[in-house]
């Protein structure tokens, strides 16, 4: 008799992924300013490290919520006993309230219809758990973050069905690419429950637009669908256009409480906005009474620390608080976005055009030899083990088209990203000239094929050749 | 148009069958009281007459220490002066191996739970989502959907919800009975474990709970060895929830499965599995830490891969970390813990022998299992029941029935000792005292053996003090016609 699980067993957690095979190089060898300037930069890890002495300096000024007290008093106790699944009360108002600021106050988020998790994993999974039975699918945009894999079908047993999406329209979803991805799923005897989409959009750094959204809402609307919004980096929008969440395009297509709107549901977590992934703090929004209770029983399986709870409910409760952070949050992001962008352009690469998210979607397609995973998985080994960069391949987020790269710029200091710059702009060139000088010999040997072929006698000295332009 | 059933049925079609069917255990009577009691809970001020809660096990009593310790030492905490230095490499850190100082101090904190006679490593240690997230977790790394878990009677109900719900495990019960002090015996072992057999549930492990929950009973060393053994000549895995570990006291001494496996030659180690946390032991339930502890390496890489579904907050880590650390402190907590349970389970039980009312000899945990089968109108669990919501809902006391916990026995009920103060368990036993002296005045004497009504008598006189309060209760019709039968000479079980 097999003694472990088929879970354990199996490899669908996923980790085995280049995704994750590059975050383990880097803990080999991680780079440190002193310690270590040859290691590896980690650029594959969506952090938000730029904002905490905010965060310190409210610390320093709250000293009760700092020191889990009320009006001077220790309530370490109570929360030490707190241990309701409903969470507390303050924070879910306060979660509630910041995810309204966030959205300029244009829509309204009812505490009571907040789930609390233990961080967008957890959220993500428990919707699964309770949205799709074991065989069902979800439909999901491509690129899309490799977790996922993980967190949605691992333990579910649900299937992920990719809706394609190519970067000849910056790869916005297409009306035709979400009924091809349907029909694929009913191609493979698969019971479409949903769609899921992030917005902004890990990897890509873009928001979704108002039509695309409608686009979604309309089709889930028709084939009695849900469809998941996970919102987590809604936060870190830079640029001047407003994030547009689900939430708007209900409200302003009237359908805030409509049928539809109970099948749609909302993914948060202070992870990336607020830069506290250690905290394990998500959150689930749903209008679908049935699912904020299952999903309320099942968050037994995580909870939200409560001494976690108390002290975010004191820092999001206070509005002066949020409302700069969230301003200097914006501005420090831009800032750091367009140094990535103009170090990639020194360096004569591009990115897709983006405003939001602690990553930008790099395109090095014409740094591959071949136009092939296999030629991105090349490169990417070159970056990590070589340039010594870690960065994402596009592959691991399951996208159609070879050579394209996660690369995040958040995480780390301006001198740290200055320095990954220069050694990117160092390996292009290198590469520049190795190509010029192979695909010079490369010309030379076709040439001699055809003179030996042809019986032409002449001599093509490879000085004379003119180098590729770019 | 779509009539409402139509809709409902439709919108239940929407959502899995995990989430519309009745699979998370809240519609048992389990939670019924704790209902009962948030209606209504009891405050010496402001609701004196509101119910008591004696069905959450909870270790409240030695809070004002853990206070104490944390304010003494702000540099625990990330967000003090003293501690904000930290704060921004603990709040990005979510690694799911955990702090490394965080599972060397819980590995210290289990050794010393289990008086330092085994080691544990903390490259063994994994998080979880408290003690809840824990045993899921083991489900979904030990077990496929069907194949089921030996689970001697009577057990934690939450396992039901922890350990089947999502996983589409079974739980197969393995019977014991009072007649033994519900000791575990390797024929109701084999018993079970054919029956699972013929109903074609491939078992894959045994799940004890030692010091068990609801007993209060610890496992002595001969037949903690008869499990391993029985696990292992079956090769199934066996589960130790050990989450009460530091809540024996008295003559009781907790063996760990991790101690008896040292002495088991030839043990397959790949087998055994602990489960533990800090709710009860250290009382913080509110920190969700939950712990995975397996001695088979590929368990451990899975279990913490999937812990990234419910890791302990860092911030809660690096507390949980320095407090743990702190040798002195633990030793003292440990020790005082242990003398206020007993100091608060002698009050208890020194009540209820002043009352006639029998329990189970127990010295750990941090409840009471309590014998009021004789006053059962039948011996049956419609009969409890009945009784059951007499005690909840009239005597106003929240405690928890035997059924729930899938006792094969009607007339046992659980009831929580340690989330209380002095005053209010004076109260709950009166409440008691009162509602036995009700019925002794209601109902007339079953007619037994002239020895035993002769006895009995003796016993009730003893004990019949009825105050005025009690007499306008009795008058108020406080009792409804159907009031269980007044109870026989009450002999306190023996183990």
């Amino acid at each position: 008799m097999k003694q472990l699980s088929t879970k354990v067993t199996s490899n669908a957690h996923g980790q085995d992924s280049s995704y994750f095979l590059g975050w383990e190089e880097y803990e080999k060898n991680p780079y440190d300013e002193i310690k270590n300037p040859n290691g590896i930069i980690q650029m594959g890890l969506a952090e938000n490290q730029l904002c905490f002495d905010l965060i310190e300096t409210w610390l320093a000024r709250n000293p009760d919520a700092a020191g889990l007290k009320k009006d001077g008093q220790s309530i370490f106790k109570e929360l030490a006993l707190f241990q309701d699944y409903h969470g507390l009360p303050e924070f879910k108002k306060a979660l509630a309230e910041f995810m309204e600021e966030i959205r300029g106050n244009r829509v309204r988020f009812d505490p009571s219809k907040i789930v609390l998790a233990a961080g967008s994993t957890s959220a993500n999974e428990t919707l699964m758990f309770c949205l799709a039975e074991p065989g069902d699918a979800f439909l999901l945009p491509t690129p899309y973050y490799p977790g996922f894999d993980r967190d949605l079908k691992w333990r579910t047993g649900a299937e992920i069905v990719p809706i394609h999406c190519s970067s000849s329209n910056g790869f916005q979803i297409k009306e035709s690419a979400l009924q091809q991805a349907y029909q694929q799923a009913q191609k493979l005897d698969l019971k479409v429950k949903g769609v899921l989409v992030t917005n902004p959009s890990n990897p890509l750094g873009t928001m979704l637009t108002r039509r695309e959204i409608n686009l979604l809402v309309d089709f889930i609307s028709s084939k009695n669908i849900h469809l998941i919004s996970d919102e987590i980096y809604s936060g870190t929008v830079f640029g001047f256009e407003q994030f547009v969440s689900v939430m708007d395009v209900l409200k302003d297509k009237n359908l805030e409480n409509s049928e539809v709107a109970k099948r749609v549901h909302v993914v948060y977590s202070l992870s990336k906005d607020l830069g506290l992934p250690g905290f394990r703090v998500g959150a689930i929004y749903s209008n679908d009474e049935m699912v904020v209770s299952a999903a309320t029983k099942m968050s037994s399986f995580g909870l939200v620390s409560s001494q976690t709870q108390y002290l975010l409910s004191a820092l999001l409760s206070d509005k002066k608080f949020t409302s700069k952070y969230l301003d200097e949050n914006k501005k420090r992001l831009k800032i750091r976005q367009k140094q990535l962008v103009s170090g990639l352009e020194a360096a004569g690469v591009t990115c897709l055009k983006s405003n939001a998210g602690l990553f930008c979607w790099v395109d090095m397609r014409h740094l591959l030899d071949t136009n092939t995973f296999e030629a991105e998985l090349e490169l990417w080994k070159k970056i990590v083990y070589e340039v010594k960069l870690n960065i994402s391949p596009g592959s691991s987020c399951h996208c159609t088209e070879p050579g394209w790269f996660r690369v995040c710029f958040a995480n780390m200091s301006e001198d740290t990203l200055d320095l990954a710059m220069k050694r990117l702009k160092e390996y292009v060139e290198s590469t520049d000239s190795r190509r010029m000088i192979s695909k010079s010999s490369h010309e030379r040997i076709k040439s001699l094929r055809k003179r030996t072929v042809s019986n032409w006698v002449f001599r093509v000295s490879w000085t004379d050749r003119v180098p590729d332009e770019r | 148009m779509v009539s409402l059933a139509t809709e409902k049925k439709q919108d239940l079609n929407l959502l899995s069958r995990i989430a519309s069917g009745d699979g998370h255990g809240e519609n048992s009577s389990y939670f019924e009281g704790w209902k009962a009691y948030e209606e209504n809970p009891f405050h010496p001020i402001d609701r004196p007459d509101g119910v008591i809660q004696m069905g959450l096990a909870e270790n409240q009593l030695c809070g004002d220490l853990m206070r104490k310790w944390v304010i003494e030492h702000p540099e625990a905490s990330i967000c003090t002066e003293q501690g904000v230095n930290q704060f921004s490499d603990i709040a990005i850190f979510q690694d799911y191996h955990g702090l490394p100082e965080f599972r060397q101090a819980v590995a210290k904190f289990m050794e010393k739970t289990r008086n330092n006679r085994v080691k544990f490593d903390p490259d063994r240690i994994v998080m979880s989502g408290g003690a809840t997230g824990a045993h899921e977790t083991v489900a979904f790394c030990l077990a496929n959907p069907g194949d089921g878990f030996l689970v001697p009677t009577p057990y934690y109900p939450g396992f039901d919800r922890d350990l089947r719900w999502r996983t589409g495990v079974n739980l197969v019960p393995v019977t014991c009975h009072s007649s033994d002090g519900f000791k575990i015996t390797v024929e109701a072992l084999e018993d079970a474990y054919e029956k699972a057999l013929l109903s074609n549930i491939p078992v894959k492990g045994l799940l004890m709970t030692n010091p068990s929950n609801p007993l209060g009973t610890t496992l002595d060393r001969e037949c903690l060895k008869s499990l391993v053994n029985f696990t292992n000549e079956k090769r199934i895995h066996l589960i130790a929830d050990e989450i009460y570990a530091a809540t024996t006291f008295g003559q009781s001494e907790f063996i760990s499965v991790a101690e008896v496996i040292e002495e088991i030659e030839d043990c397959n180690r790949d087998l055994i599995h602990i489960v533990y946390s800090l709710s009860k032991d250290m009382g913080l339930p509110g920190f969700r830490v939950g712990i995975i502890y397996s001695y088979n390496d590929r368990v451990v890489q899975i279990a913490r891969k999937m812990s990234s579904f419910g890791l302990v907050s860092s911030q809660t880590q690096r507390l949980i970390a320095k407090m743990l650390s702190d040798e002195d402190f633990v030793d003292e907590f440990i020790r005082e813990s242990k003398l206020r349970l007993a100091a608060r389970h002698k009050e208890l039980t020194t009540g209820l022998d002043g009352l006639g009312i029998g329990w189970l000899k127990a010295e750990a945990g941090l409840f009471l299992w309590m014998d009021l089968r004789n006053l059962l109108k039948t011996a049956t669990f419609d009969s409890e029941t009945e009784l059951w919501r007499v005690i909840v809902h009239q005597v106003k006391l929240n405690v928890s029935p035997g059924g729930s916990f899938h006792c094969h026995e009607p007339g046992w009920f659980r009831v929580c000792f340690a989330n209380m103060d002095h005053k209010t368990m004076e109260t709950a036993l009166e409440r008691i005292r009162v509602f036995t002296s009700q019925l002794e005045e209601e109902t007339k004497p079953v007619a037994a053996a002239p020895m035993m009504a002769k006895k009995k008598k003796k016993c009730w006189q003893s004990n019949l003090r009825l105050s005025f309060s009690d007499k306008r209760r009795f008058d108020d019709g406080f009792f409804s016609p159907h009031s269980p039968v007044p109870p026989s000479p009450l002999v306190r079980a023996q183990t």
